[in-house]
């Protein structure tokens, strides 16, 4: 290949490069535009939101003001935002203290039949919760769960821990394992090898598995909508509380959803490359 | 000599090695129990207590005695057109969500697999709409994008010189397929992304020092490297697709087009129905089915994992 060949293989390449980086942004920014326009729409006053598309108004406050005051007799922002705190923050530290445990008897020291054990835990996302909610149901009326907080707490450890044993065994692979062989022979007992060598070194991991958990126990609609209607309501079920059958509500229902989505977009936004690593490695490696 | 040198071996030594051996087992097994147990009471008591129900007539508002009935209620199950719908919606909204958001995500990942301007940010506005909420993912694509008088979607078509579409009462299900193809293909791009980012590059060069084009790199190399990501992308959605519920019950609250399995086991018994014995015949149907699909996931995944002892 001649120089002047190469040059102009070089150029082509830089010049389809660009093409195909304003492509990208164009795509993107038409994939976003519905995120853009629920912002967009939670500033504006529902005669602007419900009228042919506005692109300039004058951005006001009033929505977030009004979905945020309290009446009684009616789920309010802070009594669901406080309910799902609890339960999501509850729930994802007992999914890591089972987890963290389980997952080194799957990657460090492995159980005989860690494979069998690793499928069970798996198998358990296939079974629809549907097939589940009639008998969960039953059991949380005759408990004296239903809507309580409890029964969430309860509940969204059977949806995360086995995404979370998934994911973290994925991460416990990488520990070296001389380490861990070091500190057996220095005596050092399970907790001492986890506190010392497993949770410093995995903690990124841990803390991405841990992100996973809070987005999908934060995002639950189903168990919390059949079991929890009255009392411990969560934030999805207050976002449709926001939608009335008479009247305009557009406005009030985005200023609504952006305030119940920011929490879980900002921490994922944060934790969007390791969160993907450990999910496809927990499977590929 | 062997065989009478051996039993006394074992006598002298066995006890004390497998009595080690059983211990160091159980001392491996210990950490995995509480999440083990904890996992089986979640999912297996729930499940046998669902079979059971299947098998009796229990109608609960207003009450009733709970009586068994054997096979009825699946006997029944043939019969009800409406469960039939409801199994083609499921297969539906799965099988072109899915394909959808494999396809799409595929695309974006590979358009973001190359050095440009503000690629941190495109990835980050591409990745938004699986960290939503899929309640609100389902209000604002109806009330925002889908709306007949102000929806944005109309207003393009009607700029184009189209007559506006209703598109959530007129077409439930493909209005579904869009949100739910628009959801789910950032997840499936990321999958893509950290398979697109795991290639061995020496492999891609010396392919291009060969001579190979960029296409025939592209069919040959980049493809079947995938193969395993895009396996693993489409084995997730389907198991999180398969189930779908809110989209549904904040779009269209059912009826004919959008209302898939799992929905209709809920319309059947605590939405509304209260027939537990046969709400309860419907959802082992699901179970029975999803473990054919599950079968056929694990097949492929116990591959995945196999193909880590040869990595």
């Amino acid at each position: 290949m001649s120089q002047a060949d190469a040059a102009v293989a070089v150029g082509e390449r830089r010049w389809v490069n660009q093409v195909l980086g304003l492509l990208a942004w164009v795509t993107a920014l038409l994939f976003f535009f519905p995120v853009f326009w629920m912002v967009l729409n939670s500033f504006k006053t529902e005669q602007d939101a419900n009228a042919s598309p506005k692109f300039f108004f004058t951005p006001t406050l009033d929505e977030y003001r009004e979905v945020t005051k309290s009446t009684s007799g009616v789920l309010s922002f802070s009594e669901a935002y406080t309910n799902s705190i609890v339960i999501v923050l509850v729930s994802t530290l007992i999914v890591l203290l089972l987890a963290i445990p389980a997952a080194y008897a799957l990657a460090i020291r492995p159980i005989h039949k860690w494979r069998d054990a690793l499928f069970f835990f798996i198998s358990t996302k296939f079974l629809p919760v549907v097939a589940s909610i009639l008998p969960v149901w039953i059991l949380a009326r005759n408990f004296d769960l239903l809507n309580t907080r409890m029964v969430l707490i309860i509940l969204y450890l059977g949806v995360n821990l086995p995404l979370a044993i998934w994911m973290l065994r994925s991460f416990f692979q990488e520990v070296p394992h001389e380490l861990i062989e070091a500190a057996e022979i220095d005596g050092a007992s399970l907790w001492g090898q986890l506190r010392s060598i497993v949770l410093p070194l995995a903690a990124p991991g841990i803390a991405a598995t841990a992100l996973l958990c809070v987005i999908f126990a934060w995002n639950e609609f189903f168990y919390a909508v059949q079991l929890n209607p009255v009392d411990g309501s969560t934030v999805p079920i207050w976002v449709t509380t926001n939608i009335s059958t008479r009247g305009d509500f557009l406005a009030k229902l985005s200023a609504a959803s952006v305030l119940a989505c920011i929490p879980v977009v900002l921490a994922g936004w944060i934790a969007q490359k390791r969160m993907i690593r450990g999910l496809a490695m927990g499977a590929i490696k | 000599m062997s065989t009478t040198v051996r039993p006394r071996l074992r006598s002298q030594i066995g006890p004390k090695v497998s009595g080690r051996t059983l211990d160091e087992k159980w001392r491996r097994r210990l950490p995995l129990l509480p999440a083990l147990l904890i996992m089986i009471a979640l999912t297996q008591v729930p499940f046998v207590m669902s079979v059971y129900y299947s098998l009796t007539d229990w109608h609960v508002v207003p009450p009733g005695p709970r009586e068994f009935v054997g096979f009825d209620n699946y006997q029944q199950l043939v019969h009800d057109h409406f469960f039939g719908d409801a199994i083609v919606v499921s297969i539906q909204l799965t099988v072109f969500g899915v394909l959808g958001a494999i396809v799409l995500g595929t695309a974006f990942a590979l358009l973001l697999d190359r050095k440009f301007f503000g690629q941190g940010v495109v990835r980050t506005l591409l990745i938004t709409p699986f960290l939503l909420m899929p309640v609100v993912v389902g209000l604002i694509w109806k009330n925002q994008m889908f709306h007949g008088l102000y929806g944005v979607l109309n207003w393009v078509i009607e700029k184009l010189g189209g007559t506006p579409v209703e598109f959530v009462s007129s077409h439930p299900t493909l209005s579904l397929i869009i949100v739910l193809i628009w959801q789910w293909t950032p997840f499936m791009m990321l999958i893509m992304l950290a398979g697109l980012q795991s290639q061995p590059g020496d492999v891609l060069e010396a392919a291009k020092v060969d001579g190979a084009t960029p296409f025939s790199i592209f069919r040959q190399l980049t493809l079947s490297h995938l193969r395993p990501y895009m396996e693993l992308g489409i084995l997730l959605g389907t198991i999180y697709l398969i189930q779908l519920y809110d989209q549904i019950a904040v779009m269209t609250g059912g009826g004919p087009g959008s209302t898939n399995v799992p929905y209709y086991v809920f319309q059947k018994s605590i939405g509304g129905g209260w027939e537990f014995g046969q709400a309860s015949s419907y959802s082992i149907v699901v179970v029975l089915a999803s473990i054919v699909i599950a079968t056929i996931a694990l097949r492929v995944l116990s591959g995945l994992l196999k193909g880590e002892e040869i990595a």
